[in-house]
């Protein structure tokens, strides 16, 4: 846990410095593993599947913990249900009161309940025997990651860690031999260990199996070695049966690691068949299954809670894969040290650490997540986890418990945020209004904000960093241009017409781009017009005021529908406002409404592409000529399947379009301003950069990204500017 | 379900690094002694027309001989053809720790309990739960760990797997 004295923007800082570069190699290393092993499967098929399987689970919870307190007693093993974490470590006391020693495999869930530390405290020996875990036992650190908890460390820090600790008679230097080093410690652990403790990925109800899903036999050892073993897993591990396990099985590993499989993939039936084995012993092995004892302890620790609150059940589905955490850039930059809390980290620890913990502790990461949406679809059982953690911010920013916020989604007054609440994040939240201010006073308002003193009093009072260019307003909108131009469709092509969405950076910063997205599209034989509201609420949202957000949304459907009514098409040049409109109103209006919009709303390059596929002709547009280019799909774009059509649009025209890798610029709205975040914006920036410069060859390609966040932060790191690709298509070019 | 052909399954295998040979219950005492590295362990081999019986291989072994085997023979209840996995039961006479120790597993299949895929080895799985025979480990490839800062073979199990193919089992 960070010492008080270290401030959010040091400590990320030196995480930066110290533990990122083995982060950074290991979560993109899972990712890239990851993307591989999921092309081979029907993913979207399979993740379904996983999720109707965990909803059906939670839902049946109650009746599943009967099923399963049955079967194991049946069997011969006992259950316990533990309220919280007092409660299971006072059973597992009890459980290991004859015992001298427990060797565990990892389990996050024994970690949340400080197991070792209990178990210690009564005068038992306790050993962890994955070998990642075992480090960190070694260093007395906390896990940084949900599947690899010991992944900041490098070879180097872990040898001169054993070496210091355990002296060898040669010093340790490799892996294989820091490796053979922790099999032999550990095996001696684990040949004299009592009692066996192990986790579970699964609980299958009906036959009381467990299944245990590992890659270095630990867990095979610890369940089977001693004469007793112990299962601690929280209750959302329960599913009805093995008939539901297959989807889980093909998902686990490959989000995970990447993996087709994991090496052992343990399904034990405790007490199982297996003969009881004394290394004292000089008689052959064989018999004493009847001496072996089985307890299972089922966790709550706020779960039932959890699955009563609507903004945290989805929290339940989790498998603890941690491809939340690999795909995405902020934790690819600072791991879990930074992006996690008491016990867990990553995307989806925001809604452990708010059930299981409390707000408190999910206040101190939830930031981290820019909502960029790279997580969505990584998450084999699909979990919406930047809406848990919206809503998490949403709670942060009142105060409040669930309770507020249930009358809250209910509808309260927008605007009506707190008090209390970060004036930073009402500001950021408040962008649209601040911009319209702004736009109005260009450009005396320009030459303030870009004042000194200004600059001094925004940084101290609503924390942006200095070291960011603040956008320049424009006197002259898009609004007020359109209504001042003449329509330019003579010939329509067909019965098509648009409504083209102001966004508030097109709006008020860059109309430009929103004029060439009008011309391109009136060329192309498609009359224009600019919708009269500004902003789809994706700021509010970004800064967890969804009153605030819900009060747009409905704005943006009164503006829009009568328009779609009429036959229009809805046309977005900025991804983060389509993206809002498709994947975030679902949760702002009634479901009607949100479908229509959804279904009714397009972005700009995947509009062209749809035209031209069309048989539009695409003469009156400009040609690439060869021209090379670098394209950085907006990460919520990409999300929304929509950076293809760029590219196809973009190859089509001549041009020649490299494309990036990175999950996200790093600029994320907002993030990128705040001076907490600066220097880790910056990171995650620069990565993106080097892939840019890695692709320029001889000559420096043009940069092309979709994104307002994107060009700004691809602009300051690589002084030249980003455009968007509408501008190349763009006939006044 | 279909019976998939063993080279999927071999193919998987070698994908893994695991090691395989195709035999028949006739040359199996040949294809085992060339599978085995002294000192071996083993459990007994319930498919009919094979058995450890005259091999170098000691059944049952006392604890302090398992943890000095260098290999371990184990009979396996399936394998996942589209992944290489075997099927380890945790039978009383102590599979799963056969299986488990020794630095190398020698696993024998029946050609006949070869399934597709992984819901194939579930399904299969589910009848034997019915059945009693309630554990097991789908096992794929060797012990493997990341944790040290690259891939290493041989943690807690195996750091050699070989597989032997009855063909007419």
């Amino acid at each position: 846990m960070s010492a008080d004295n270290e401030s959010r923007a040091e400590r990320i800082r030196r995480l930066l410095d110290t533990e990122g570069p083995t982060v950074k190699q290991n979560a993109q290393g899972f990712n890239e593993g990851r993307y591989a092993a999921m092309a081979d499967v029907d993913g979207e098929k399979l993740r379904s599947e996983a999720r109707r399987i965990k909803e059906d689970a939670i839902e049946r919870l109650p009746e599943l913990i009967e099923t399963a307190r049955e079967s194991v007693e049946e069997n011969g093993g006992s259950v316990y249900l533990a309220d919280d974490a007092a409660d299971a470590n006072d059973y597992l006391a009890e459980v290991c009161a004859d015992a001298d020693s427990v060797v565990k495999s990892k389990s996050m869930t024994t970690e949340e309940l400080d197991v070792n530390e209990g178990l210690e405290a009564a005068g038992v020996d306790v050993t962890e025997t994955d070998l990642g875990e075992f480090v960190l036992q070694v260093a007395d650190e906390a896990p940084s990651h949900l599947i690899a908890p010991g992944f900041h460390k490098s070879t180097d820090e872990i040898a001169e860690l054993f070496n210091a600790r355990f002296d060898p008679a040669e010093p340790l230097e490799t892996p294989e031999q820091l490796t053979t080093f922790a099999r032999d410690h550990l095996g001696d652990r684990i040949r004299s260990a009592d009692v066996g403790m192990t986790g579970a990925n699964f609980v299958l109800a009906e036959s009381g199996t467990l299944a245990l899903v590992t890659n270095e036999g630990n867990a095979r050892k610890c369940a089977v070695t001693p004469d007793t073993h112990v299962a601690v897993a929280g209750v959302e591990k329960l599913i009805p049966s093995v008939d539901e396990l297959g989807p889980m099985v093909e998902l686990l590993a490959r989000s995970a690691t990447g993996q087709e499989i994991s090496q052992y993939l343990s399904l034990l039936t405790p007490p199982t068949d297996s003969p009881t084995i004394d290394f004292d012993s000089t008689e052959p092995i064989g018999g004493g299954a009847e001496d072996r004892e089985f307890h299972l302890v089922l966790v709550d620790n706020g779960r039932f809670e959890m699955r009563d609150d609507e903004g945290l059940r989805e929290t339940l589905y989790c498998v603890r894969c941690g491809a939340c955490s690999n795909s995405c850039a902020n934790f690819q930059h600072v791991g879990g040290h930074a992006f996690g809390g008491e016990t867990y980290t990553g995307g989806i620890a925001t809604g452990w650490e708010a059930g299981v913990e409390g707000t408190d502790s999910a206040a101190e990461f939830n930031d981290l997540c820019t909502g960029c949406s790279r997580c969505v679809n990584a998450c084999p059982v699909k979990i919406d986890i930047p809406w848990i953690n919206t809503v998490v911010r949403d709670r942060i920013n009142r105060g409040a418990e669930p309770d507020a916020v249930d009358s809250l989604v209910d509808g309260l007054v927008p605007d009506d945020e707190e008090p209390g609440m970060d004036l930073g994040k009402r500001a950021f939240g408040n962008v649209g209004t601040l911009a319209k201010l702004g736009s109005a006073t260009a450009p005396v308002s320009n030459w303030l904000a870009d004042s000194a003193p200004v600059r001094g009093l925004l940084e101290r009072g609503l924390g942006v960093d200095a070291r960011r260019g603040l956008p320049e307003f424009q006197r002259e909108t898009l609004q007020k241009w359109d209504r001042k131009r003449d329509a330019a469709v003579r010939e329509p092509h067909d019965d098509r017409a648009v409504v083209l969405f102001p966004d508030v950076f097109t709006n008020y910063v860059d109309p430009e781009r929103g004029k060439a997205a009008v011309r391109v599209l009136e060329a192309l034989g498609v009359p224009v017009r600019v919708a009269g509201v500004v902003g789809s609420g994706r700021a509010p949202f970004s800064q967890g005021m969804i009153a605030t957000a819900r009060e747009q949304a409905e704005a943006v459907d009164d503006a829009l529908s009568p328009h779609l009514d009429a036959g229009r098409d809805a046309v977005f040049v900025e991804p983060s406002d389509l993206a809002m409109v498709r994947s975030e109103y679902e949760k702002l209006l009634p479901a009607n409404r949100a479908e229509t919009l959804a279904g009714g709303s397009y972005e700009v390059l995947e509009y062209v592409y749809g035209l031209l596929e069309n048989g539009v002709d695409p003469e009156p547009l400009p040609r690439g000529d060869g021209e090379r280019l670098t394209y950085h799909a907006h990460c919520q774009q990409r999300t929304l399947g929509l950076d293809a059509h760029t590219e196809a649009v973009l190859g089509r025209l001549g041009y020649d379009v490299a494309t990036t890798e990175a999950e996200c610029c790093g600029m994320a709205g907002s993030f990128g301003y705040k001076a907490d975040y600066y220097d880790l914006s910056v990171a995650v920036g620069e990565s993106l950069a080097d892939e840019v410069r890695e692709s320029d060859g001889p000559e420096d390609r043009r940069v092309v990204a979709s994104g307002t966040s994107c060009e700004e932060q691809l602009t300051d790191l690589l002084d030249r500017s980003a455009t968007h690709p509408i501008e190349l298509l763009d006939p006044e070019r | 379900m279909s019976q998939p052909p063993v080279s999927t399954f071999t193919d998987a295998l070698d994908g893994l690094g695991v090691g395989w040979r195709n035999t028949t219950t006739a040359d199996f005492p040949a294809a085992l002694a060339d599978a085995i590295e002294a000192p071996a362990v083993g459990t007994a081999l319930p498919f009919e027309g094979v058995s450890l019986d005259g091999a170098d291989v000691t059944v049952p072994p006392t604890p302090a001989e398992l943890r000095e085997a260098t290999t371990g023979v184990t009979p396996v209840f399936g394998g996942i053809a589209q992944y290489g996995s075997v099927v380890v039961e945790s039978r009383p006479e102590g599979d799963e720790l056969v299986a488990l120790y020794p630095e190398r597993h020698v696993a024998v299949l029946r050609e006949s309990d070869l399934v597709g895929g992984v819901d194939d080895a579930i399904e299969d799985r589910r009848a034997r739960i019915a059945a009693g025979r309630d554990s097991a480990v789908l096992a794929t490839g060797v012990s493997a760990t990341a944790d040290m800062g690259a891939t290493v073979e041989g943690v807690h199990g195996p750091r050699e797997v070989h597989v032997i193919v009855l063909r007419d089992r």
